[in-house]
């Protein structure tokens, strides 16, 4: 039998849930009617069941470094991934995995976009959204450096003229690991996969190369099989100086201005132990309001 | 479990649970994070994700009354209480992300973050009821040869220990954090741990059980100090026996020289004791601690006496002594040389120390599970996360942990503890992270809920989670609550 993927409205009643292994994405759509926004979900739901598999087939190649000549890749969101990583694959190793969450985020809001014309929607994959705007339509976005935290750290707003369609972010917080030290590098770019490639980059950049404060670890003792092999990636963050913070947020900054410059990406804002700095069109973000920032929220929980 | 998934401990395994196919270490979690490798097992470790979470997908947390319309009381006595326990792991496959906050806050449409990161501040505090010498106080305390935690303070007829944290659970290495982890987890699931102590004793602590040290069942608490068993038991003394010597670590107790003897007019006896006079017929430091008599080094209670003052001493003197449990005792009488010589005791004397040992209570181990609920836990329940702070505080909010009573802390945050053997079997889990997985519940007037900012539109009826197959009764185990 098929193995099926979780696909299920939440309690709403208006976001779709689309969950199958790793890939986890919530998704909103608003048409002009019901039955188009319905359309939309039906079709990524068709679309999702199976996507796994597919990328899955090509798993050992795209877990390898992307070649900056040739791509040997064959699927339609693999192949993506590949032209997201491979601005960066010259100069530095980069796999087409550093794109995947965002590749299929787009991937899907591509489908729901086939069925019917919708006014405004999105796709969240686990933090890296493909947006779809139209006319006077806008986007609000949260910033969280900590998931397991409450509070907007910063807010943004999209609109329809501004080139943006993917936001993505990446840290040594998430699930896949970092090479650099930052808790959060969120990206606006004018895709999904573009921003999720660069969020990767950056975050690496965010880095301060040999401090003992840092614990690194081998990528593959962490998780056999990563795709970033024995190369030593972020497990734990020290105290660091006022001014170490700002040097390894420089570097990142210098690393996302130089993207922004090449049209790369939109911008940039980077995150680490409480500091933050903004690069390019998200220098717009307003901070957000205090009400869920306050200092009872750095007070910590964990129930966990 | 079953054996076909069962690898060799050490090993790592593959996951069949979707086809990305992860080699998984132990302990660690496949790339979905939803699956495991304990000790060669996999095994899902969906977290008991934050009550924001859960509550955002449909929350199962707010407990209801069985039928009928609310009526306005607390819920009282959990004839039916919906716990949190299993609360993250919702229907079959179902992983709330726990990187997406969907519902709206602040008019933000949606929320970007990294995924994962659930990290853990929280312990466990042992009580266990021995007059034995555990080891010095801040001593480090080692389970499988990892530091786990430290002796703390010696109380009443008992030695606290303080085990977890956030720094043994992820200030260490990865081995002190796993350990530190299970160690948690099975003291708080009332599993034996077998503990040792740097510079001290070997100690296997269960919940509720008694406290094993250096491989002996400790049975019964002290029935208090030496001086105090002095002062409790004096009169059925007197008239019986000339002396009577309490053995305690911490303040022996001597009779004709303790204000419970000056008032019955008993004579001095001429005792020389040794160690430090606090008070008159009180004495610190008679010997050195250790495991024998009364928390003490010594197996022979006269190694704690000088020789006999033979101004007031007389040749058949008699002398009782006797450790603060009963659990060690011999009657001596003076010869011509006003050397004690042990004597058969007499029955009488038999009926005292036998009256000690039945008011000494059964010696046991408790644990304390201690956890912080602040900021995001909060956030999930309302959306002004500070006024569940202080409506805990007020109490018009009760906190619960698996339905069990907790003791929430003065001060800042949420930070609670609880008796695990009140908490149902298996309440606590773990992720591989790694950090402890621990059920709380809040309970409120509905009203009260309303007005604190609660998320009224996830608020079921209990009546609905009935029939729900995402409810599970909790099975009963004896001596512990249903």
């Amino acid at each position: 039998m098929t193995r099926l993927p979780q696909i299920a409205l939440l309690p709403d009643g208006k976001r779709l849930h689309l969950q199958d292994g790793p890939i986890d994405l919530i998704v909103e759509a608003k048409g002009g009617s019901e039955v188009e926004v319905r359309a939309a979900y039906l079709m990524a739901a068709r679309r999702f069941t199976g996507l796994l598999d597919e990328l899955c087939g090509e798993l050992t190649e795209l877990r390898r470094a992307a070649d900056p000549r040739k791509c040997s890749l064959s699927g339609v969101v693999a192949h993506r991934m590949y032209t997201a990583v491979a601005p960066f694959a010259d100069k530095c190793f980069i796999t087409p995995m550093a794109a995947v969450a965002g590749s299929v985020a787009e991937e899907i809001l591509g489908a729901m976009l086939q069925a019917a014309p919708l006014d405004r929607a999105y796709v969240n994959n686990g933090g890296d959204i493909a947006l779809h705007l139209t006319g006077g339509e806008q986007f609000s976005v949260g910033l969280l450096d900590r998931p397991d935290r409450h509070g907007v750290m910063r807010t943004m707003t999209v609109d329809a003229d501004s080139p943006v369609r993917g936001i993505a972010t990446s840290g040594r917080h998430g699930r896949s690991f970092s090479l650099g030290i930052a808790d959060a590098v969120t990206v606006l770019a004018r895709s999904a996969s573009q921003a999720d490639a660069a969020a990767t980059i950056i975050a690496n950049a965010v880095d301060l190369p040999g401090h003992p404060a840092v614990l690194r670890v081998p990528a593959d003792e962490l998780q056999p099989g990563s795709d970033l092999g024995a190369r030593l990636v972020t497990r734990d963050v020290g105290r660091l100086s006022p001014a170490e913070i700002e040097q390894a947020l420089e570097t990142g900054a210098a690393r996302a201005r130089g993207l922004l410059t090449s049209g790369l990406i939109e911008g940039a804002a980077l995150r680490l132990l409480g500091e933050t700095v903004v690069v390019g069109a998200a220098a717009e973000a307003l901070p957000a309001s205090q009400a869920l920032h306050g200092s009872a929220i750095e007070n910590v929980m964990h129930v966990l | 479990m079953s054996d076909t998934t069962t690898a060799a401990a050490g090993d790592k395994i593959r996951c069949d649970a979707c086809p990305v196919m992860c080699y998984i270490k132990p302990g660690a979690a496949g790339a979905c994070d939803r699956y495991a490798n304990h000790d060669g097992t996999l095994v899902r470790v969906d977290p008991h994700v934050v009550l924001e979470r859960t509550v955002e997908h449909g929350g199962k947390l707010v407990p209801f009354q069985v039928s009928g319309d609310w009526d306005g009381k607390i819920v009282r006595q959990p004839d039916l209480f919906v716990t949190a326990i299993g609360a993250g792991t919702t229907y079959p496959d179902y992983k709330p992300a726990p990187f997406i906050v969907s519902s709206e806050i602040d008019g933000v449409d949606m929320v970007t973050v990294v995924t994962e990161g659930i990290f853990s501040y929280c312990g466990v505090k042992v009580k266990i009821d021995t007059d034995r010498y555990l080891g010095p106080e801040t001593a480090t305390v080692r389970a499988q040869g990892e530091a786990v935690g430290h002796v703390t303070t010696s109380e009443y007829g008992s030695q606290m220990l303080s085990l977890g944290g956030v720094h043994h659970l992820t200030g260490g290495s990865k081995k002190e954090g796993r350990v530190t982890c299970d160690t948690l987890m099975d003291l708080s699931n009332c599993k034996a741990v077998e503990l040792t102590i740097d510079g001290g004793a070997t100690v296997v602590v269960q919940a509720g059980k008694p406290p094993i040290v250096n491989g002996v069942a400790e049975e019964r608490m002290r029935v208090g100090c030496g001086s105090a068993t002095i002062g409790m038991f004096a009169k059925q003394w007197h008239g019986k026996v000339d002396e009577v010597v309490v053995v305690d670590d911490h303040i022996t107790g001597v009779l004709s020289e303790h204000q419970a003897g000056k008032l019955l007019d008993i004579a001095d006896t001429g005792i020389k004791m040794k160690g430090r006079r606090s008070t008159p017929g009180r004495y610190f430091q008679v010997a050195d601690p250790g495991t024998g008599w009364g928390g003490t080094n010594i197996s022979d209670p006269l190694s704690i006496l000088g020789p006999f003052n033979p101004k007031e001493a007389k040749a058949g003197l008699t002398m009782l002594m006797v450790s603060t449990t009963g659990e060690h005792a011999s009657y001596y009488v003076l010869d011509d040389t006003l050397e004690p010589v042990e004597t058969e005791m007499p029955a009488d004397l038999k009926f005292s120390v036998e009256r000690i040992q039945e008011n000494c209570e059964p010696a046991l181990c408790t644990v304390l599970f201690m956890g912080g609920a602040g900021g995001s836990l909060r956030a999930g329940v309302t959306d002004n996360p500070v006024r569940l702070t202080r409506s805990v505080k007020d109490a018009l909010t009760r906190v619960t942990s698996g339905g069990a009573p907790v003791y929430v802390w003065p001060g800042g945050g949420i930070t609670y503890m609880v008796d695990v053997t009140q908490m149902p079997a298996g309440a606590f889990g773990y992720v591989p992270t790694p950090a402890l997985v621990a059920p709380i519940e809040f309970t409120m007037r509905l009203s009260d809920y309303a007005a604190l900012g609660g998320h009224m539109d996830y608020v079921r009826p209990l009546s609905s989670l009935r029939d729900s197959a995402d409810v599970r009764p909790m099975p009963s185990i004896m001596g512990r609550r249903a």
